[in-house]
């Protein structure tokens, strides 16, 4: 474990470079839950200079998050320092009282949340919820205080931030939340700021301007940040120190470029390894599409050269079966925007979109959020009527169904959703979730499906076990692996998948999709891969297609958009993926 | 928003003859003839009864029978019971006295209610929220009047607090007693409400990043806490204010209040066609305007509700 503080000292406004800021020594923290006391942080060790910044790395439960929320005393629900010390300026936060901490908290320590969407009051105007900041921690009084409001928000990059104060969270888009949040957090001209995955909402584009703004931000203000994030490409490019943490402990911390290129815990050489934008792009610019085999794939991870090849197989098959197995053409999607009244204005969320999809390959449709990709997946589900344009597959078209042909569609044609937190139902425990679309379809005897959904638990590589076990028993990632397996349950030809790894972390992200080629080149699958994830789409796609504002700006095969993208906004996109220009190891 | 308001009222018109209707052809249909019921053993000679009949219109068809009705209350005139009484009267009578009986317990279930709900919400798992708990469960299973003729025993005979029964005018002051009593179901659903929503709205992250904005506690509570909790409360306060003058009419008869309750309820009995209807219609048009009132304060409380123009 390597804790050397840069001892450059380095003049910027002021602020000594290098002396100890933060210093986190032995830190427990544990919660009380009804099955009795789990600790979730252990014995974390981390230090923060002046004007230096510091992300901590690791998926959901490593306890990254509740590592930083205690420094300020934010611990959720039961939660509790049970031993180390949190010296922040020399005094230590855990011993401090209440009153005090409070006293910390927004004027020397500021904090930017994840979620732009739910940290805003909902009921309270924005110009109020910055200005109330600023008046609980002294910055200005009277009517300074709008003045400084407005300055912070345009600091923070919103525009017209004067006209803007007024208006509700709602109005807002997620990145110009971010924005507002940002500004509240360096309201005060803290000297250390928490940023809790600040940007992680957000899509890629956004992100990088957010992130490029904080950096400067905080350059020029002399403050310390620690950084929150599993996105180690982010980590790398953002922060000068890594700590990576799994499970509770710190495994590995030190200057974030010398841990990229050289991870020593097994814990960071796998996440360097399941990053799918650092080693996809490394094996692009090393070896040419076509020669997918030999020495480079060995050379590359394991999992990625996997699917590079399965990419190849597939390849092959798509030019003997039906390259329109499934075919888009002039697809448009209109609604009508209740203006109140008899008022509307019409939104085109799909706009003449066209594209084929061969049999038992994967096309993914790529976007920022809003660009109406989406859309194009329900209505290719039939989850919404078609504006005029159609959607044939397997040769019969899809908006003329109704009734009993729609009804066995919906048995070749399934879907997988985003949130695997959500689209499971509660209450139904696995094997009935999996065993519903038999039921519904008529599938089989009881004794059959049964059968079928211990095969299905199999091939999704689940333990026949957990079919009595109920979802929030379950980690995202099982929980994605039983949707894929109720997917499968009715033995589609299509699988349409609606940002199905978005929510997962980077290493379980991997498995899934590592299953999902897997399971296509068993059954002959074709995907439509909904994404915002660049990274993804280079590992499991055959075509990609880039929508923006409704419309497929740019449409070719994986490789070619990676290597020569034709649109500029496909170029954008590319540039910013976190770690994207980034040296890294294995 | 004036367009809006406009759009409620004139959804007011429709629903006004449609309440007035249903209840005029329910009092009608009736079984029992309402002159009959009028004498009781005494019944008069058959040329009486017709003349009577032929007064009140009875002897006419149902649909005529509206009509005229209808007819009458556009010029004011509300008809009359059979002994005479101007309804409109009655009206004046009866229901200043429920509405202060309401107003008065909903003030009193609102602002004990959310104070309540609130503590306790911020303090679960505690004493003081197990206590809340504990009790609110226990007004809302034991009858009305069983708590009402228990207040009214301690409250107004042992420790002489109140006046026991109210008055003929039934002044603010002697209301104060009944109100309570008829507002403990409602401030006892208030209590769990509040401290479900506020429980809530604990936990969210707005809260806790008003808290990482460095805002005192009290502050944090009152502005962010409270003010979000609030929308499903006033839901259920608008909906309260029609069952409110409703549910009094036990409250009124423990407390032998001559309000709304007890005159529909002789109204019914004697199938006073115009009193019932009369009464019915005042207490639709109240229930609506109190729904308008609400939706206009969601408004109020959650800016993300906008209503067109």
């Amino acid at each position: 474990m390597t804790t050397t503080t840069d001892t450059q000292t380095q003049a910027a406004n002021g602020v000594v470079k290098g002396a100890p800021l933060l210093e986190i020594k032995g830190l427990n923290i544990g919660f009380k839950t009804q099955s009795g006391y789990v600790e979730a942080v252990r014995g974390v060790d981390l230090t923060l200079g002046q004007g230096e910044t510091l992300a901590i790395v690791g998926e959901s439960g490593s306890g990254k998050s509740t590592t930083a929320t205690s420094i300020i005393d934010l611990l959720p629900g039961t939660g509790k320092v049970t031993a180390g010390e949190i010296f922040f300026e020399g005094r230590d936060l855990v011993k401090l009282p209440k009153p005090e901490i409070s006293d910390i908290r927004g004027r020397l320590i500021g904090y930017v949340p994840q979620d732009p969407m739910s940290n805003l009051n909902p009921v309270w105007s924005i110009g109020f919820q910055v200005e109330e900041a600023i008046r609980a921690n002294r910055v200005a009084s009277g009517k300074d205080v709008r003045k400084r409001a407005i300055q912070v928000l345009e600091e923070a990059g919103l525009p017209d931030a004067g006209t803007r104060l007024k208006q509700f969270p709602h109005q807002f888009s997620g990145g110009m939340r971010q924005r507002v949040l940002i500004g509240i957090g360096l309201s005060a001209r803290p000297k250390l700021l928490i940023a809790d995955e600040p940007t992680s909402a957000l899509d890629v584009t956004v992100q990088r301007r957010i992130l490029d703004h904080l950096g400067t931000l905080t350059r020029d203000y002399g403050t310390s940040v620690l950084f929150i994030t599993h996105d180690l490409g982010l980590a790398a490019e953002r922060a000068e120190k890594l700590v990576v943490m799994y499970k509770g402990r710190v495994v590995e911390s030190g200057p974030s470029q010398e841990i990229l290129a050289n991870p020593q815990h097994p814990y960071t050489q796998r996440l360097v390894a399941a990053a799918p934008s650092l080693a996809s792009r490394r094996i692009q610019s090393q070896i040419a599409p076509s020669a997918v085999h030999g020495d480079a794939v060995a050379e590359a991870g394991s999992d990625d050269a996997r699917r590079l090849q399965a990419a190849h197989e597939r390849e092959q098959i798509a030019k003997h079966e039906a390259p329109d197995f499934i075919k888009v053409e002039n697809l448009t999607k209109v609604y009508k925007i209740r203006q109140g009244g008899f008022k509307s204005t019409e939104l085109k969320a799909v706009d003449d979109v066209s594209f084929e999809i061969p049999r038992g390959t994967t096309m993914a449709l790529v976007g920022e959020s809003g660009s109406g990709k989406s859309t194009v997946a329900k209505l290719v589900l039939q989850l919404e009527s078609i504006t005029s344009g159609t959607v044939t597959v397997g040769g019969s078209s899809v908006g003329a169904l109704t009734g009993k042909d729609l009804f066995n569609f919906r048995r070749r044609v399934q879907p997988v959703f985003q949130d695997p937190y959500g689209s499971l139902d509660p209450v139904y425990s696995v094997g009935n979730t999996i065993a519903e679309p038999l039921i519904t379809h008529g599938v089989g005897d009881s004794a059959s499906r049964q059968a079928r959904v211990r095969e299905l638990l199999e091939q999704v590589s689940l333990p026949i076990s957990m079919i009595n076990r109920y979802p929030n028993e379950l980690s995202g990632g099982q929980r994605q692996r039983i949707a894929v397996a109720r997917a499968l349950a009715l033995k589609p030809d299509v699988i349409v998948l609606d940002e199905a790894v978005s929510a997962l972390d980077v290493l379980v992200q991997g498995q899934i999709l590592n299953l999902l080629t897997d399971l296509q080149s068993e059954l002959g699958l074709t995907y439509l891969f909904i994404t915002h994830d660049l990274a993804v789409v280079r590992l499991v796609a055959d075509k990609v297609a880039v929508m923006q504002k409704g419309r497929i700006v740019e449409s070719a095969s994986t490789d070619e958009v990676f290597s020569n993208p034709s649109k500029e906004y496909t170029r954008d996109l590319l540039e910013a993926i976190p770690g994207a220009n980034f040296a890294f190891g294995k | 928003m004036l367009w809006y308001i406009g759009k409620r009222l004139l959804q007011l018109i429709p629903v006004f003859f449609g309440a007035t209707f249903l209840i005029y052809f329910m009092v009608f249909a009736l079984p029992g003839d309402p002159v009959a019921a009028l004498y009781g053993d005494k019944q008069p000679s058959p040329q009486v009864i017709a003349e009577i009949r032929a007064q009140f219109n009875l002897d006419k068809p149902f649909i005529v029978q509206y009509l005229i009705y209808i007819g009458h209350l556009f010029q004011g005139n509300l008809g009359t019971t059979f002994s005479g009484i101007p309804v409109i009267d009655q009206l004046k009578q009866a229901f200043p006295i429920t509405f202060r009986l309401s107003m008065l317990a909903l003030l009193f279930e609102a602002v004990a209610g959310i104070l309540v709900g609130l503590i306790s919400g911020l303090r679960k798992g505690k004493i003081f929220d197990n206590s809340a708990l504990v009790v609110s469960l226990l007004l809302i299973s034991v009858p009305t009047f069983v708590v009402g003729f228990l207040l009214q025993f301690f409250l107004g005979i042992k420790w002489g607090l109140f006046a026991v029964t109210v008055s003929p005018e039934a002044p603010w002051g002697d209301l104060v007693l009944p109100a309570i009593v008829l507002a403990t179901v409602s401030f006892a659903y208030i209590v769990r409400l509040t401290r479900a929503s506020v429980s809530e709205n604990m936990s969210a992250d707005f809260v806790r990043t008003a808290t990482a904005k460095g805002l005192p506690r009290r502050r944090v509570i009152s502005v962010h806490i409270l003010r979000n909790s609030l929308v499903p409360v006033v839901t259920y306060l608008g909906v309260d204010i029609g069952s409110l003058m409703v549910g009094a009419i036990v409250t009124e008869g423990i407390f032998n209040i001559q309000g709304v309750g007890g005159t529909v309820y002789k109204a019914i009995q004697l199938q006073q066609g115009p009193t019932v209807v009369s009464f019915v219609a005042v207490m639709v048009i109240i229930f609506m305007l109190a729904n308008l009132l609400v939706d206009l304060l969601y408004a109020l409380l959650d800016p993300r509700i906008r209503y067109a123009k």
